[in-house]
């Protein structure tokens, strides 16, 4: 295994297993969110269980560690890549059909999904994990009751814009991460790139939707 | 007249190369590092031998003048390459691929040689797929077979449509490991410019550097020209733009023989030419005519309208068809030899029969094989063949027929060599298409990739070594403190800018455009006294032009592409007359020299009691004649027979 | 044959460089008359004759080509914004005038890759790749001594597939379209050849290892999947062949 992370497929496996662990992240987090449409009570009880216990911690710790990875070794790979290119650009380049968009331009979607993150973590993780650890007090509501933040912020009409737009960056980022994640650890081939880029774009739509509709639910009901 | 020796060694024909081998003197293994070979060209028979005499331990420095040696024409070979091995069990054996080839080739090539290219055939194919070279397979594994022109059973292995790419690739891989090795030395975009003699003796090559327009030297204790054809003689030929004649006209110069150099094969299945400004020919599998039915309309009024566009080849029923070569040749059909194939082509065509516009084109239909397997089977068999074609003529084939027509494809004809591959230069070897040895006045369809590798792989490592034996004492020469170095360099420099001055009025395509005129108008497919002659006199003017009035822009010190065509086709304007003398000489048709004079029921007539020689040319000085020996071929274990392709018997 | 034979009068901005380290710059030619049965490189013929007949001071233009059949990989234009022009399949040899239209202005660039710098206009340099192929793009067996060819059967589906990655030419359309530099096309289609045949399994790891090292060595850049490579292909290689050389690497490396 020696030098085996400095080899460019190397790299490239990093980002697929990081990119894989935070497929599934955003997989469980959707689970969570959905309970939030069925009861607010439900989804608080989650978010107690998950609260400030040490595995939760760890968990989050690692979810951490994972993102880090994904975007340290994006920046590498895109600096590389950049100067792979060489210094001069074609005065003319029309790609094929066929090349997807959100391929081509995969760290600037990660860049917007960077930038949304710290928005969405700023509106709940610092007012809930973080508050009950850093011991903050005075909030509007508890640490515990995301169900009420979730309604706070989403029946206000320009949060619900951001994230929507927020979540079309992920849906795209994430339609070609996820089959390329398979294709990177060489799960693929010639039968397979076809099917992999199905369940791709049907796991993404899935997976966005949900969120996207947790948002919605949220704005229609709020009062 | 120095008297030719062939070097054929004793004993009975199976014994002959088993003999050679048993009794070739060595070189011993510590001695080989101490050795020097310079092989030039890297298609099948350069990269091949390259890459077996380094694995042996000699230091081999390989040059080409492409950007990589895996882009040598080789590559562009199609169909496949034959083998004796006789999987599909249908009667073939080394003797009789050996038979085959000598017939093919009109009984105008060397028993000796010939035998041992079929019997080295085999290990050809498990050298290759030890390598790697994915070649077609039937469901059960083991290795298919399809059949081919001059043949009667299915010898010829395959990879597609892309034989000798994969061939090629195999070598190079090959020739690659032994790179990466540091075994062998690889000079890239560097074109030989001369060979350096010492003591008589071939010593090594002046190079020029086609990026840096560096002209350098450099020593071997023997040197391998593997160059390829010079069938860009006649400009428009199915050969890549830079392949040329040059090295061997160089070789030539110094003292090596020509042999044949009339022995030109003309290719039956090509695309045919669309206008003035066209670079290139480009061939069709001759495995189209496995299933492809040739024809020309019966009637004169068919052919009339077809070429003015005014009817289709769907148009004109069946019974109006005339499938000459099926009706002419009934044993062998659509499979007869290339140049006969080839002959009727343009027979049809001068008779006022010819389907395209220009009336030189004949039809090449998929019809009745789509009838008889399904368009699926026929797209399997040669959809990339087809794709090809379409790209090209905008026609598509599985609807309308292909047309074609023969275009100038291989040289029979070469450096004159012995049994051992040996020029009349001590120390200098050709191989491949570069030397004449193994196709006599016609070649077999796939057996070019086989004698390259038979070559490269098999032979030279061996006969080399027959040389090499008592040259481990001499001591490498760094050309840098030797005055025979150095006097070859001054004079490539001097050559060099003897062209960059003349600075005239005409490019040298014009030059070259002319020369192809002259050559396909007088020494192509039918050649007749007069037309010979009128072609020498004409190619000396055109010489004289040459010299006085060719534009060359730019410096030699750099890439310059106009320098380096130039240098090419001042040898192919003294190539051309070679040729041209040659075929005046032989007054009799073989294969693909056809005489006019010399027919007879409108076939070709062969005339063995004058002409059973190997016409070896000797180099007399510029503009002065030069000297032909005779190599007579002595064929002992084989009756020489009228070809014939009607009856089957 | 002839039907909608036509002539076409164009304008080409070609890239002319004077040497690798030069400045380049486009310059903008016209030539008249060309036949649309004519060929892209035939086209670059006759304005390389209207350069010699002109003594135009940069001279003719410098391009690689070679067969002009489509199979020695030597052609390598960048034409109207796509590896071997506007047609797919093919290589720029291949590329015929009938794909454009009168009065059409035509970009001709060389392929811009960092791992293929250029030489003169047109022509750049590719021996990276050959570097790369002595890195381990073999089956290490001498001449000689090896096995009746009929003693491994191989399954017809391994020896077609192989048959497929084998096709590549070589000619770096897939490095020169790809927005990172990558070369693993190139790289993948020998690894995944030899892989699918018993003949190369033997040092299959090796060679999965050594190639990787090679290309990256070189300055290639890290594939991202965006998949133009197997589009510009000339020969159609697929990029599930690098699916296969992501897992031989990852197979290698786990192994030791």
């Amino acid at each position: 295994m020696k030098g085996f992370f400095k080899s460019s497929i190397g790299k490239k496996l990093v980002m697929s297993i990081t990119g894989l662990f935070l497929i599934l992240f955003l997989l469980f987090h959707m689970s969570m969110n959905i309970v939030a449409i069925i009861s607010g009570e439900a989804y608080n009880k989650v978010c107690e269980f998950l609260g400030t216990n040490w595995y939760a911690l760890a968990g989050t710790a690692v979810l951490a560690l994972g993102f880090l990875f994904h975007l340290v070794y994006a920046t590498i790979l895109t600096i590389q890549n950049r100067k792979a290119r060489g210094n001069d650009r074609y005065d003319n380049q029309n790609l094929p059909a066929g090349v997807e968009w959100s391929s081509k331009n995969m760290f600037v979607l990660g860049a917007i999904v960077f930038v949304g993150l710290i928005l969405h973590l700023s509106h709940f993780w610092s007012k809930m994990m973080f508050a009950e650890l850093a011991g903050c007090e005075g909030l509007q509501f508890g640490a515990t009751d995301g169900a009420a933040w979730i309604n706070y912020y989403f029946s206000q009409w320009y949060n619900v814009v951001i994230y929507l737009v927020w979540f079309v960056a992920i849906w795209f980022h994430l339609n070609h991460g996820f089959w390329s994640a398979f294709h990177t650890l060489g799960a693929s081939n010639s039968k397979w790139i076809p099917r992999l880029k199905c369940i791709s774009t049907w796991f993404t739509s899935i997976v966005m939707g949900g969120f996207a509709l947790t948002v919605l639910v949220a704005f229609f009901t709020a009062k | 007249m120095a008297q030719l020796d062939s070097k054929i060694p004793e004993g009975d024909l199976k014994d002959k190369w088993t003999n050679y081998k048993e009794h070739q003197h060595l070189v011993n293994p510590a001695n080989k590092r101490k050795i020097d070979i310079i092989v030039v060209g890297t298609g099948l028979a350069g990269a091949s031998a390259a890459a077996s005499l380094a694995e042996m331990g000699f230091k081999v420095k390989a040059f080409c003048y492409q950007d990589s040696p895996r882009r040598a024409h080789s590559i562009a070979a199609q169909g496949g390459i034959n083998a004796a091995k006789n999987y599909p069990n249908d009667g073939d054996s080394v003797y009789r691929l050996f038979y085959d080839t000598i017939k093919g080739g009109d009984y105008r090539a060397r028993e000796a040689n010939v035998y041992r290219l079929a019997e080295v055939s085999n290990l050809i194919i498990d050298q290759c797929v030890a390598q790697g070279v994915p070649f077609a397979r039937e469901y059960g594994g083991l290795l298919a077979n399809r059949s081919f022109g001059g043949a009667l059973v299915s010898r010829t292995f395959y990879a597609r449509g892309q034989t000798g790419q994969q061939l090629l690739l195999g070598a190079y891989s090959a020739l690659s490991r032994q790179i990466g090795l540091g075994n062998v030395e690889m000079h890239s975009r560097t074109e030989m410019m001369d060979l350096v003699m010492i003591d008589g003796r071939c010593r090594g090559i002046v190079t020029r550097n086609l990026i840096t327009g560096e002209v350098s030297s450099h020593f071997a204790h023997c040197v391998i020209l593997a160059t390829g054809g010079y069938g860009n003689v006649y400009f428009l030929s199915t050969n890549a733009m830079g392949s040329n004649g040059s090295a061997a006209m160089k070789a030539y110069r110094k003292g090596a023989y020509f042999a044949n150099p009339c022995m030109v094969q003309i290719h039956p299945t090509c695309i045919p030419q669309h206008g003035d400004y066209q670079s290139k020919l480009t061939l069709m599998s001759e495995s189209l005519r496995n299933d492809g039915r040739i024809w020309v309309p019966k009637k004169k009024e068919d052919a009339e309208a077809l070429r003015k566009g005014l009817k289709k080849a769907s148009d004109i029923p069946d019974e109006d068809r005339y499938f000459y070569l099926e009706e002419r040749y009934p044993a062998f059909g659509n499979l007869v030899p290339r140049d006969v194939a080839s002959r009727n082509a343009k027979e049809r065509c001068d008779a006022g029969y010819g389907v395209n516009n220009t009336g030189n084109a004949v039809f090449l239909d998929f019809k009745y094989a789509i009838e008889r397997l399904g368009k699926d089977v026929v797209e399997q068999r040669y959809g990339n063949l087809f794709q090809m074609y379409q790209k090209i003529t905008d026609t598509d084939p599985y609807k309308e027929p292909m047309m074609i027509y023969p275009a100038i494809h291989y040289t029979m004809g070469g450096i004159w060599v012995d049994y051992e591959l040996s020029t009349t230069i001590p120390g200098l070897f050709a191989a491949g298409e570069a030397n004449f040895s193994d196709h006599g006045a016609n070649r077999l369809g796939a057996s070019a990739l086989m004698q390259g590798l038979a070559d490269g792989y098999f032979v030279l490592p061996y006969t080399v070594q027959e040389y090499l034996a008592d040259q481990f004492n001499v001591k490498r020469i760094n050309p840098k403190e030797n005055a025979e170095f150095q006097k070859a360099e001054k004079e490539v420099k001097e050559y060099i800018d003897k062209l960059m001055k003349i600075n005239g009025k005409h490019s040298v395509d014009h030059y070259h455009k002319e020369l192809g005129k002259i050559m396909w108008n007088n020494v192509g497919m039918a050649r007749t006294k007069e037309s010979l002659e009128k072609a020498i006199s004409e190619i000396k003017a055109l010489r004289e032009e040459f010299w006085k009035d060719v534009k060359i822009p730019g410096s030699a010190n750099g890439l310059n592409v106009e320098l380096e065509k130039a240098n090419r086709v001042a040898d192919f304007l003294e190539l051309g007359e070679l040729i041209a003398r040659d075929a005046l000489h032989r007054n009799e048709s073989c294969g693909g020299h056809f005489r006019e004079e010399s027919q007879e029921e409108g076939e070709a007539k062969r005339d063995d009691e004058n002409f059973m020689y190997v016409g070896a040319w000797e180099y007399k000085g510029y503009n002065q004649e030069p000297e032909l020996h005779k190599e007579p071929l002595n064929y002992q274990f084989i009756k020489v027979q009228k070809r014939n392709y009607k009856t089957g018997k | 044959m002839a039907e909608g034979h036509k002539s076409l009068n164009l304008t080409l901005k070609v890239w002319r460089q004077a040497g690798r380290n030069a400045q380049g710059q486009f310059k903008e030619y016209t030539v008249s008359n060309i036949s649309t049965e004519a060929s892209f490189l035939e086209m670059m013929d006759i304005l390389n004759e209207q350069l010699i007949e002109t003594a135009d001071p940069d001279g003719p233009v410098a391009f690689d080509h070679d067969c002009r059949e489509g199979i020695c990989g030597m052609c390598s234009l960048f034409i109207n914004g796509r590896a071997h022009g506007p047609d797919d399949d093919i290589t720029t040899c291949q590329l015929h005038m009938r794909k454009f239209n009168d009065g059409d202005k035509i970009t001709i660039e060389p392929w811009r890759s960092g791992g293929f710098p250029i030489i003169k206009d047109l022509m750049v340099d590719r021996t990276a790749y050959d570097k790369i192929m002595q890195a381990g793009g073999f089956v290490s067996v001498s001449t000689g001594g090896v096995p009746d060819a009929n003693a491994i059967p191989i399954p017809k589906p391994d020896a077609d597939e192989a048959m497929d990655a084998a096709a590549c030419i070589g000619c770096g359309a897939c490095a020169a379209t790809c927005k990172n530099g990558s070369a693993m096309l190139f790289v993948s289609a020998k690894v995944s050849q030899l892989a699918l045949l018993p003949q190369g399994k033997a040092e299959a790891a090796r060679r999965a290892k050594a190639m990787v090292a090679k290309m990256d060595e070189l300055g290639f850049g890290n594939c991202t999947n965006t998949g133009a490579c197997e589009l510009e292909c000339p020969k159609s290689v697929s990029i599930s062949h690098i699916a296969r050389l992501n897992r031989e690497f990852l197979k290698a490396n786990i192994k030791d």
